[in-house]
């Protein structure tokens, strides 16, 4: 008690504690890239050559950095969905299907209507690719509100759809007029328009995606937190009951979370084909076309805090992990799966941070509860996103 | 064509895979059983199973020993769990998310390890059919169900093995305890820590053989991803049988089959599109799931961290 005493009283010392809280997915971080450290050892790679090839891949250099910075607007956009759903307390892990989804309609479109004016095509595909990824989403909304089926199988059985209408729109109804005549049958779409591509920012590969992206953040903090549907959300998230006996319509705002985030991904998946593929082409897997980024987004937000401003920073971080893995590759010869795996830990260490977070508020609270009600210290203090079920 | 499904060999030849391919659901979909009857929601099994895989395969490539190949298996499994028990008992981790984690650590890992110690596909003597002797006789019978390879038989006696353990012992007792009322369960002396560790270990040990069972007694082989999201079907297996083990054996058998008349649909060139065989478990699963009335009766603590009070 007298401890925490101590951190209270001192305002300077409050605040230092609530800074060292919010670097906690940074530590959180350090301690995977220390492990991965370890795992280089065993695979008989100098560390520091591995990371230092790896921040050079990402960050080394112009063109590095806006590869970077294009591996990243799809980690920005499922990770601002991911904010909005894990606010809302639904787990969405759908963020590969919705994606899928939201890239075969707007390519769908795309190629069905050749000579439209490219601003108003590429305007239409990605609200094709929000109406795609938000039905997607949306649906295991609906089911879990009204029929009480649990969000995270639900979202995991659409990914593997998705990924079967993928498979067989690329093998037939959508393929490539030229592969249909080919022997090879490779299963992809035809190139979009030229005209139809997104603009691009600067000579390289990088689109203007990311400022839609960025301005996507802002708009997802402002609805979170300076508008009646977002506190909703939030107020859904927090306490389900407490919501509902304030007023509430629960379950339309757990279906609006899942929706929401959904779009978000299925704009991300219409962004992969309309700014950097041109067309859509399947290995018959989910991450032959997502590259994984349904799954990373969430690694990204969650690093970010789910906080809207703080996922793009994060987003850009991982965005050049992926990047970077590629040159620590082909420098120490370690695959670039590693990073994968790496991931992993990041989000291992990051939620099980949120332990000595919470222990410290708890703290804190503690404190604040004693002094002004004399009561005994013990109420705890929610975490992320705690029902999952 | 279509009239090729329907002769006897055929019909053998699917219910027969069929029976094989339901191995490394039933394992893992027990083991996550076992974890989310005592509270905790595992949702890197796909990533135990990928470790499982790649670890007995490469034990088989080395030693040529399949004893070996599933003890590894089961120490990698056991440390798989380990962690997740670590990370959602004693840290509290949120269980879904940390899940996630374990998945793509998984992943990452087995295809790192796969990529640098190994590299390309190489076939290996896995388990082979054994025919039990008389009943493998038996005509049809013998041949679906009694020429399979031992991790098949033992997949199918866990089923009513689990059943016993969860209904018919106290340790049986005190993991459904723990995971519809820890607190009470806690109050009578119950180790609830204690409980789901070891719940969660044996989650991850029986993955990590169902990732071993496909690569050295189904294919034979490792790739990269060969689990394919069965993983994850695990788990909704486990929603899908209501948490019991023979609700489990029959969603099992119900992807399993589909799955194996997809095979054969694609081997004997029936022009139905198997992306469209592919994908109905998966919509089953969802319209189960959305009309059964026993959805609602999972464990009442499932997801929900425990803390002593005090």
């Amino acid at each position: 008690m007298s401890q925490s005493k101590k951190l209270t009283s001192h305002p300077a010392k409050k605040r230092f504690a609530a800074v060292f809280d919010s670097f906690m997915p940074i530590f959180a971080t350090i301690a995977a890239l220390l492990v991965g450290a370890i795992f280089l050892l065993l695979l008989d790679a100098n560390p520091i050559t591995a990371y230092s090839a790896l921040l050079e891949g990402a960050f080394g250099s112009f063109n590095a950095f806006a590869e970077t910075l294009v591996k990243a607007i799809p980690l920005l956009l499922v990770g601002l969905g991911t904010c909005i759903a894990y606010r809302g307390s639904v787990t969405n892990i759908g963020g590969e299907g919705q994606m899928i989804v939201g890239a075969l309609l707007s390519t769908w479109i795309g190629l069905s209507f050749t000579n439209l004016p490219g601003w108003l095509m590429i305007t239409i595909a990605m609200l094709a690719g929000i109406l795609g990824g938000a039905v997607w989403g949306g649906l295991p909304g609906v089911l879990k509100a009204y029929f009480n089926v649990n969000e995270i199988l639900s979202t995991v059985m659409m990914n593997a759809i998705a990924v079967q209408i993928m498979n067989y729109m690329l093998r037939g109804p959508m393929i490539d007029p030229v592969q249909a005549e080919a022997a090879s049958q490779i299963p992809q779409t035809a190139r979009l328009e030229m005209a139809y591509r997104l603009p691009r920012l600067v000579p390289t590969r990088l689109h203007i995606g990311l400022l839609i992206a960025i301005i996507l953040a802002v708009m997802v903090y402002v609805l979170l937190w300076r508008t009646t549907l977002g506190y909703r959300i939030r107020a859904v998230g927090q306490n389900q009951s407490a919501a509902k006996y304030g007023g509430i319509d629960v379950k339309k705002h757990i279906v609006l979370a899942l929706l929401l985030s959904g779009a978000f991904a299925g704009l991300a998946g219409m962004m992969q084909v309309y700014g950097v593929n041109y067309r859509m082409i399947t290995d018959g897997s989910a991450t032959g076309f997502t590259g994984n980024a349904g799954f990373n987004g969430i690694v990204a937000a969650l690093f970010g805090q789910l906080h809207p401003l703080i996922t793009i920073p994060a987003s850009i971080l991982f965005g050049g992990l992926l990047v970077g893995a590629n040159s620590m590759q082909r420098i120490v010869q370690v695959p670039s799966a590693l990073i994968t795996a790496l991931n992993g830990l990041v989000v291992v260490f990051v939620v099980s941070s949120e332990y000595f977070r919470r222990r410290s508020q708890r703290k804190r609270i503690a404190f604040i509860e004693s002094e002004d009600e004399g009561k005994p210290p013990k109420e705890r203090s929610e975490g992320l996103g705690e029902a999952a079920s | 064509m279509i009239k090729d499904l329907f002769t006897a060999t055929v019909i053998i030849g699917i219910i027969s895979s069929g029976i094989r391919l339901a191995t490394p659901y039933l394992y893992a979909a027990i083991g996550e059983m076992f974890g989310q009857r005592s509270g905790v929601l595992n949702l890197g099994v796909e990533g135990q199973m990928l470790l499982g895989a790649f670890v007995a395969y490469f034990v088989v490539l080395r030693t040529e020993s399949l004893l070996l190949a599933i003890l590894a298996a089961i120490g990698v499994g056991a440390l798989m769990g380990l962690a997740m028990g670590f990370v959602t008992i004693q840290l509290q981790a949120t269980q879904g998310i940390a899940g996630i984690g374990f998945y793509l650590f998984g992943m990452g890992m087995s295809n790192l390890l796969f990529q640098k110690l190994i590299g390309v596909v190489e076939n290996i003597d896995g388990f082979s059919a054994i025919k039990i002797p008389l009943l493998g006789d038996i005509p049809v019978i013998g041949e679906i169900f009694f020429r399979q390879n031992l991790l098949v038989y033992l997949a199918f006696l866990l089923v009513p093995l689990a059943w016993f353990v969860l209904n018919k012992t106290t340790l049986g007792l005190k993991i459904r305890a723990v995971g519809e009322n820890p607190e009470a369960a806690d109050s009578l002396g119950v180790n609830v820590a204690l409980v789901r560790y070891f719940t969660v270990t044996l989650g991850g040990i029986l993955s990590s053989i169902a990732g071993a069972s496909l690569s050295v007694a189904l294919l034979n082989v490792f790739q990269q991803n060969m689990t394919a999201g069965q993983g994850f079907i695990a788990v909704a297996l486990v929603y899908f049988g209501s948490w019991r083990p023979f609700g489990i054996l029959a969603g099992a058998l119900l992807f399993s089959m589909v799955n194996a008349l997809q095979l054969w649909i694609q081997v004997l060139g029936i022009p139905i599109p198997s992306e469209l065989a592919v994908m109905l478990p998966y919509i089953l699963t969802i319209l189960v799931l959305t009309l059964s009335l026993t959805k609602g009766k999972g464990p009442s603590a499932l997801t929900k961290a425990f803390e002593r009070e005090g």
